[in-house]
Parts: structure tokens; sequence; C-alpha cells
């Protein structure tokens, strides 16, 4: 599977059932046109695997910022269409609650967060489970965008409790630059696949946000 | 890879409009074009946002339908153009990554181009395999308007003048809202316009004081420029005065006057620069080149100095994946080099970049 995922950083990952065989991340969060094509390029070559051996593309749907957003989502669309091969979408915020999962017990209920900018997080609510596969998280809320205060008080993993630390009840001190990941999002849409859960063809954005251009009003008569 | 006929899907996303378009050498398979204008209707103007969201949805759709339309696969494509710049940033992305992953996925040379001049190159279209020689270009749209010398379509083109503030298009919408006609402003103002009388109001004529024109041996500073904010301006103020008054707005007879300043500036300095830079025929694009009195007065003023007009068809002169495709390939077939898939959407790439060097 391809996986692609530009909601904060741009990042793809080749993986077989969860497990990556070659994964590729941009340091920043601006540069997602520019870096997925060349990347999934290179990532075929480094992992030797032909076009024709993949079975289905996964990408992120965010939340995340519109223009990066929608890069990754035309570029795997495309793949999709192109190698006529499913193209799957999964909530980018997942990847970052799947990783946090593997590092709590069973019933805890944790967020994840990242930037929205302003002044915002994007966040989820997520609680983890434990089966013989291992830990998994559940969405039990969201994907939301609020301010910091209108965050639940519950520990919060990700890049956005990092970046506001003081406005928050409790943050994760190690996650605080964890981005969502394509390698995360494609472990945990195979912690699904593998307890028997179908990935969605939904690959529709959350925006969560509307576009800001409001409907002109009237325009005011002059006055006698 | 200089083949004398390629196939060449070409996409179009740096505004309202998601097109993707198929010509083989220089005759046009498709040209299918998928168009947000309704979303854009209430707020009377293109909204970025919007238009970008659309062209998330309507890529592969338009792609899946010009294919079917052309009754041609990927597979058989020889190339991929695709517009890089100018337009707005937001929407050129969707494009630019929609394209960057197909070349991926097909293997295929991909050739970031020029908007600009994907417009000129409707011109090669239709079995004209040679440009005329001495072309000059017109492109009037709500996003552009510019006066263009194109010497060379694949090396070598100059941009002689453009609009400093609006685009003659975005003056047209901004007026047809001050007069309650409805977006978009150009066909709603030329058809106002043939009821009213052009010279019942004499509003200004943009950039064409002297100290500006200059001379040809000593051209101003703005010779072949537009400027079309002072003239919405007047409108407002001449609206504005009327409706003081409590009388009613002569809505014909302003559309006809406000139209006349604008044809009349944009012919006139189309006909200055054609005459003084050895042009001789003149290929009109961009929405606008739809206006019934622009196509007329530009037509009968360059004919007078035997400059010929063409005018494409009007699904050709709006934004559209055709001429996106027609001019990747001319340099497909010249032999251009491709560029890649490493390099940036550009909103503001100048005219005289006509397609992007490889990283």
């Amino acid at each position: 599977m391809l996986s692609l995922d530009s909601s904060s950083i741009a990042s793809a990952a080749l993986t077989r059932n969860g497990e990556v065989l070659a994964e590729f991340a941009t340091q920043d969060t601006r540069s997602h046109a520019e870096a997925l094509a060349p990347a999934v390029y290179n990532l075929l070559g480094q992992a030797d695997v032909e076009p024709s051996q993949l079975k289905a593309i996964l990408v992120g749907t965010g939340p995340g910022p519109f223009t990066g957003l929608r890069a990754g989502l035309v570029s795997g669309r495309t793949f999709g269409f192109a190698w006529n091969l499913p193209v799957y979408g999964l909530c980018s915020l997942d990847a970052l609650a799947h990783r946090a999962a593997q590092g709590t017990t069973e019933r805890t209920e944790f967020l994840v967060a990242t930037d929205a900018r302003r002044k915002e997080l994007y966040w989820g609510r997520y609680e983890v489970h434990e089966d013989g596969h291992g830990r998994f998280a559940v969405s039990v809320d969201g994907p939301q965008v609020t301010a910091p205060e209108g965050l639940p008080k519950l520990p919060v993993y990700g890049s956005g409790a990092g970046l506001y630390a003081d406005q928050l009840p409790q943050t994760v001190a190690d996650s605080t630059d964890w981005q969502p990941t394509a390698a995360d999002l494609s472990r945990a849409a195979w912690a699904l696949q593998e307890r028997g859960t179908g990935l969605s063809t939904d690959t529709s954005p959350l925006y969560l946000r509307e576009s800001d251009a409001k409907v002109p009003v009237q325009r005011k008569k002059a006055l006698r | 890879m200089a083949t004398a006929e390629p196939l060449v899907l070409g996409i179009e996303s740096s505004c309202d409009e998601t097109g993707v378009g198929l010509v083989r050498g220089t005759e046009l398979l498709t040209n299918t074009v998928s168009s947000s204008m309704d979303e854009h209707v209430r707020f009377g103007g293109v909204i970025p946002e919007i238009a970008s969201r659309a062209h998330l949805e309507a890529f592969v759709p338009t792609l899946q339908a010009a294919l079917d339309d052309a009754g041609v696969t990927l597979d058989e494509i020889d190339a991929i153009a695709v517009t890089s710049g100018p337009g707005l940033a937001g929407a050129l992305m969707v494009g630019v990554a929609a394209a960057k992953a197909l070349a991926v996925a097909t293997g295929k040379p991909l050739y970031a181009i020029n908007h600009l001049v994907a417009h000129v190159s409707v011109g090669l279209l239709d079995d004209n395999d040679e440009l005329p020689s001495n072309l000059g270009a017109l492109l009037v749209s709500g996003g552009h308007t510019e006066i263009l010398s194109v010497p060379d379509i694949t090396g070598d083109v100059r941009l002689l003048g453009a609009t400093i503030d609006d685009a003659a298009g975005e003056a047209y919408d901004k007026v047809a809202r001050l007069l309650g006609l409805g977006y978009p402003g150009g066909p709603a103002i030329d058809k106002a316009a043939q009821d009213g009388d052009p010279n019942a109001f004499r509003f200004p004529r943009g950039l064409t004081a002297g100290k500006y024109m200059g001379s040809a041996e000593k051209p101003g500073s703005h010779r072949y420029d537009m400027s079309f904010s002072g003239l919405k301006t007047a409108v407002a103020r001449v609206v504005e005065t009327y409706e003081a008054s409590g009388q009613p707005v002569p809505v014909a007879d302003v559309a006809a006057s406000f139209q006349e300043s604008v044809v009349d500036v944009i012919s006139r300095k189309t006909v200055l620069a054609c005459t003084e830079n050895s042009i001789d025929t003149l290929l009109m694009g961009g929405g606008v080149a739809a206006n019934s009195r622009l196509r007329a007065l530009v037509t009968e003023r360059c004919n007078a100095r035997g400059i010929e007009v063409i005018v494409p068809s009007l699904s050709l002169c709006t934004d559209n994946g055709a001429m996106v495709a027609a001019l990747g390939a001319r340099l497909a077939a010249e032999g251009r080099a491709a560029t890649g898939i490493v390099f940036t959407a550009d909103p503001g790439l100048p005219v005289s970049t006509v397609s992007m060097g490889a990283a």
C-alpha cells in the first residue's frame, strides 16, 4: 500500500500489512505540492517496488491547512486513477492516536492535537483498547477545531500540545514534536484491517472550516 | 523525444476552471472543462479558497471525461503539460500536484508552462502548423489584461503592456455590481450597453495622459500599460450622484459609457503597441475577448492599420486545458527539455518564462 499524508508535514510510505518498507517525511509544513510526487518516485525505487505490485492507496484526509491537504489528496486520487487502484481515506489524527496508544494502558482516554493556525488546534479524543493484536486507539470525539482552552481536560499528544503547553492542562512531554505521518497512518489503517474493519473510500478533506469569504451586503444607497 | 505529432495532455487550474485538454500535434482531440463559476456568483467574484476546493473535487472526473471524449488512454500519451503560473496560488497547487502524480504514475515527461503563453498557443490548433510571424497577442480576462509580442512561442515571448491595477474583466464585475447587473459582469454589461449611449458620460481613460504615453522615440512610463481602478471609482461617483438626487440611474447609458472607456483604451494601446513593434497579426484571448464591443473596436482599429485580428472560439478563449496541451505539444515537438517533477507553482510567473526549466 502507498500512503500519503499532507495534513501537517508532507509524508509518504510504502507498507505491507502495516509494516513499513520505506518512508519519507519533510521537515517543514510548507512544501507539499513540491515534495510528494518526487518522494513517491524515490520510495518505489528504494523499496524496489513496481507500481503493478501496489494494491491500494491510502490518504490522510486531515484536518490540516487547506492548500497542503489538497496537494496530498489530489495526488492520492490521481495515483489511484492512473494505476487503477482503490483509494482509501483516514483521518490524519488517527495516525497520531495510533502512535500514542502504543505507549499507554487499556481504557486510557487521551487527546491528539495539531496546529490549526489562527491560535487554534485540530484535535480528536481517543480511547485505548487492547486485544490479541495489541493496543489500538478508538475515536470517541472529533476531529474538531477550537482554541486551546476548548479542549477536554485530558492528556494531549502531538505537535499541537507543544505549541500551547501553557494553555493545556496536561501535555505528554515526549510527544510535542509528533506530526501525523503516512507511516503511522498506514499502521492505524492496518490496526483496523487486521480486526476485520474495512477502510473507507471516502477521501473528502476534513476542512472543518468554511472559506472566509463573506457574501457582500447590499451596497448602501447614497442618501439625499 | 522530438515527435512530429506528440500526443499531449494539458492541465489547467489557475483560476476557477478545471481544464483537461488533449492535443495531437496541432489537432484538438478534446477540451474538457469543469467550472466553479456558479459557486462564485453570490460573492460577485472568484473566491480563491472555493475555487481551490472545487479543483480538488473536479480533477479526476474531468481527467476521466477528457480521456473518454478523446478515446485515448494514459499509456498512449507522449507528454503532460500543466499551468504552473501565473494564477491563484492555492488553485495552481491542485493542478500542479495532480500533474506531478500523473507524471510519476505514467512515467511521462512533464512540462510546467506559462498560462499566458498557453492562451496564445490556441492559435496553433486546427492544423495551423505555424504561427504567423510578427505575432502579437491581446489577453483580456477577469485576471489578466496584457499585450504581448510573440516572436517565438516556445522561446521568446515579451510583455509589452499590462494593467497596473485591476484586470479589465474585474472592472466589469465591479461595475456590474454597482449597476445591479449580476455576475459575471462582462456579458451583463455588454448586453445592457446595447441600448445605451456610449457618449452619455465621459469617463476617464486611464494612463492616456502625455506624461504616461511619451512618444515612440521616448516612451513614457506607461505607454502600453492600462489602469481601470480610477474608471471604476468614476462610475461609482456617477451612480451615487443619481441616487442622492433621487433619480433613477441610467443603467444602459452608464454601462455603454463605461464599456466605451475600457474598450477605447485597450484598443488604442493595442494598436499603438502593434504598430511600434512591427506586429501585423494580433491574436485575442481571455474571457473578455468574447465582448462584442471589444472585438468590434479592436478589429476596426487594427484593420485600419493593416493588422489582422484572430479571435478563437469562446471555449478556447476562456481558460482551458487544450491551450496548455497545445503549448506542451509544440514544446515536445521541438524536443525542448521537459521540466520534470521538481518545481514549484509560481503565482507571479513572468511571461518571458514559457516553460519552467528543470531543477
